[in-house]
């Protein structure tokens, strides 16, 4: 990731542009079926970029951030089926701020712990947000949840369109939009002043503590930015579903966002965004399957810990070195 | 007053029940360091080849009355996937915490699929069978044998593994591991095989813990994903890595459950939640555990 190699930054460019084209033209040449799964692969690619932010950058293991894909799922459930407010723009604003708000008491709660502690204090909080929404059934809609209606993009309804050709078309680019700016915001951020404060964190929290980083509040601020991200990628997933339900919350969906962060490889930039399309496309196949998609899932993720614990950018790293050497 | 008695029974039938896993768990993060989600796996595994082992040996011409041995043994047989398990973990051991708690929540899809294969999707019970010990009746307020059994089987069990690790040669050993790895290892103890049997022993506890509450309650592919939550908030609230944590947390979780099932139902798992964050907040360690950095 270091910027000392311009000729590797340039291929990554390089990399990064074919990638955003081939996904725009994507609706264009792919099956529909194809397309409709690269949007919530959009969604956890955002949630995961501020994820790993959290995760990766701070190096705090959060147990619990299917909290914030939650809420801001919720909030797209709550504005357009009961307030009433259909346009997407404030559905994302009024999301992010939630889960901003919502995240900031959990966050000076969590972060005066490190390591497992950490993991399972969030773990907690998710699921204290699970049980709100299962029980509490007058206010949540209990286990079947709220649905979510679509939603306008900058004013246009696009009332001709049906359902999926709304989705795998003006959505499908409101999405790679947003994860396109967000992506490039996160990259700013993690190659920042702020961002380098963060890993020094992560590799000595003392060390960093006696140069004067104030440890705990860029923990906090890593944490907030990381709820703001999950949030935008819930407020995706629940327009893509037209639900919200309180799976989204429960500790095996954040258990899933980890996955898919070290099925990429967390020490990378791009590995969560990797893991987020991999994890989706591969998911869906092994439910096409097999019905023991669930034991592939497992045995794959055991595999990638022991074997690739960098996960797949690790693995491409590895192969363009050979490659260069020879 | 019948009321309070109902959840104070209740709860600690369940806390008794709690207590087994959670101290599984506790076992196993006190001497291997490694969180382990799939206790709860280990307990739904436990449950639901308790209820094959009972009809097995009913089918066999067993009498009704033997299905509690029948279910600890079932419970103790299963052990035996502690080791391989066991070795699956190894490679891990010396790894960041956070590959640890993914490769146990790997094995918590894989066993998912594991019972779906060998049990279906439906929730299977065991009958009527625990019914068969009758009840017992204090006063006015009467409450099944069988759950007294399975309390009285659970203090049994918290106070033989006391006594075992406090004075057995082996329970020295075990803790002199869990205090100083290196240093036990020095001083010549077998390391691996403490690992291996820990683990087995922990998996043994979740499985026989299963297997004990199967006769009052059906086994369902949910099973494994909600325990860890409440063995979670025992351990928490208890202190990680503490014995006493996990009895004194177990207590706790179980009278709030079943205290807010009677009174407030909305409030189950919330409650013992809120529970879980007010100690965390007031003491960080938990109950009993020891300071964190």
């Amino acid at each position: 990731m270091s910027g000392a190699v311009p000729q590797r930054r340039g291929l990554l460019l390089a990399f990064v542009a074919v990638a955003i084209v081939v996904l725009a033209a994507f609706p264009h040449i792919a099956a529909t079926y194809y397309v409709t799964l690269v949007l919530p692969a959009f969604a956890y690619a955002i949630a995961l970029l501020g994820f790993n932010l959290l995760f990766g950058t701070t190096g705090l293991l959060s147990f619990g951030h299917a909290l914030f894909v939650a809420i801001g799922a919720y909030c797209a459930a709550v504005l357009s089926s009961r307030v009433g407010v259909k346009s997407l723009e404030l559905i994302l604003l009024a999301s992010s701020v939630a889960a901003v708000v919502a995240a900031l008491p959990v966050a000076l709660l969590s972060v005066r712990y490190v390591r497992i502690f950490f993991g399972i204090l969030t773990l907690a909080f998710g699921m204290l947000f699970h049980s709100f929404l299962f029980k509490f059934y007058d206010l949540t809609g209990g286990d079947t949840g709220i649905r979510v209606l679509r939603p306008t993009i900058l004013g246009m309804d696009f009332k001709e369109l049906d359902k999926t050709a709304f989705l795998i078309g003006p959505f499908y680019y409101a999405c790679l939009l947003l994860a396109v700016v967000l992506g490039v915001v996160m990259w700013r951020v993690v190659h920042s002043p702020f961002g380098l404060h963060l890993a020094a964190i992560r590799e000595n929290p003392i060390k960093a503590e006696y140069l004067g980083v104030r440890v705990r509040r860029f923990r906090l601020l890593a944490f907030l930015i990381s709820a703001f991200y999950c949030a935008i990628g819930g407020v995706i997933l629940a327009v893509n579903t037209g639900q919200a339900d309180p799976e989204l919350a429960y500790w095996t969906h954040s258990g899933e966002l980890v996955f898919m962060t070290v099925l990429g490889g967390f020490a990378s930039f791009f590995g969560p965004v990797v893991g987020a399309f991999t994890f989706v496309f591969l998911k869906s196949e092994l439910m096409g399957l097999t019905q023991y998609w669930r034991f592939c899932l497992g045995a794959t993720l055991a595999v990638i810990v022991i074997v690739f614990p960098r996960g797949l950018m690790g693995l491409a790293k590895d192969a363009s070195r050979k490659a260069a050497k020879r | 007053m019948t009321a309070f008695f109902d959840v104070l029974l209740g709860g600690v039938f369940h806390a008794s029940v709690l207590f087994l896993v959670a101290a599984g768990l506790q076992l196993v993060f006190g001497v291997q360091r490694i969180v382990n989600l799939a206790c709860g796996s280990f307990y739904a595994l436990g449950a639901f080849f308790g209820i094959t082992a009972v009809n097995w040996s009913i089918a066999r011409g067993a009498p009704p009355w033997t299905f509690l041995p029948v279910l600890v043994i079932a419970g103790i047989v299963l052990g035996a996937i502690g080791p391989a398990i066991e070795l699956l973990l190894r490679t891990v051991y010396k790894r960041d915490e956070a590959f640890q708690l993914l490769l146990t929540f790997a094995l918590v899809l894989m066993f998912q699929d594991v019972l779906r294969f060998f049990w279906g999707a439906n929730p299977q019970q065991l009958g009527n069978l625990s019914m068969s010990y009758g009840k017992v009746a204090i006063g006015a307020v009467s409450f099944p044998t069988y759950n007294v059994l399975v309390m009285a089987a659970s203090v049994a069990i918290a106070v033989g593994l006391g006594l075992f690790l406090s004075r057995s040669r082996y329970g020295r050993i075990l803790r002199a591991t869990a205090e100083n790895r290196e240093m036990a290892e020095a001083l010549g103890a077998d390391v691996r095989w403490i690992y291996a049997s820990v683990f087995t022993l922990g998996t043994m506890l979740g499985t026989v813990g299963g297997a004990l509450v199967v006769p009052t309650s059906a086994a369902s592919l949910d099973m494994p994903v909600e325990l860890v939550v409440e063995a979670f908030a025992v351990v928490v609230i208890g202190g990680l890595g503490s014995m006493r944590g996990a009895l004194v947390g177990a207590l706790i979780v179980g009278l709030t459950r079943a205290a807010a099932i009677s009174f407030y139902a909305e409030l189950e798992v919330l409650a013992i939640y809120v529970m879980v964050i007010a100690v965390l907040v007031a003491r960080p360690a938990g109950l009993f555990g020891k300071p964190v950095e």
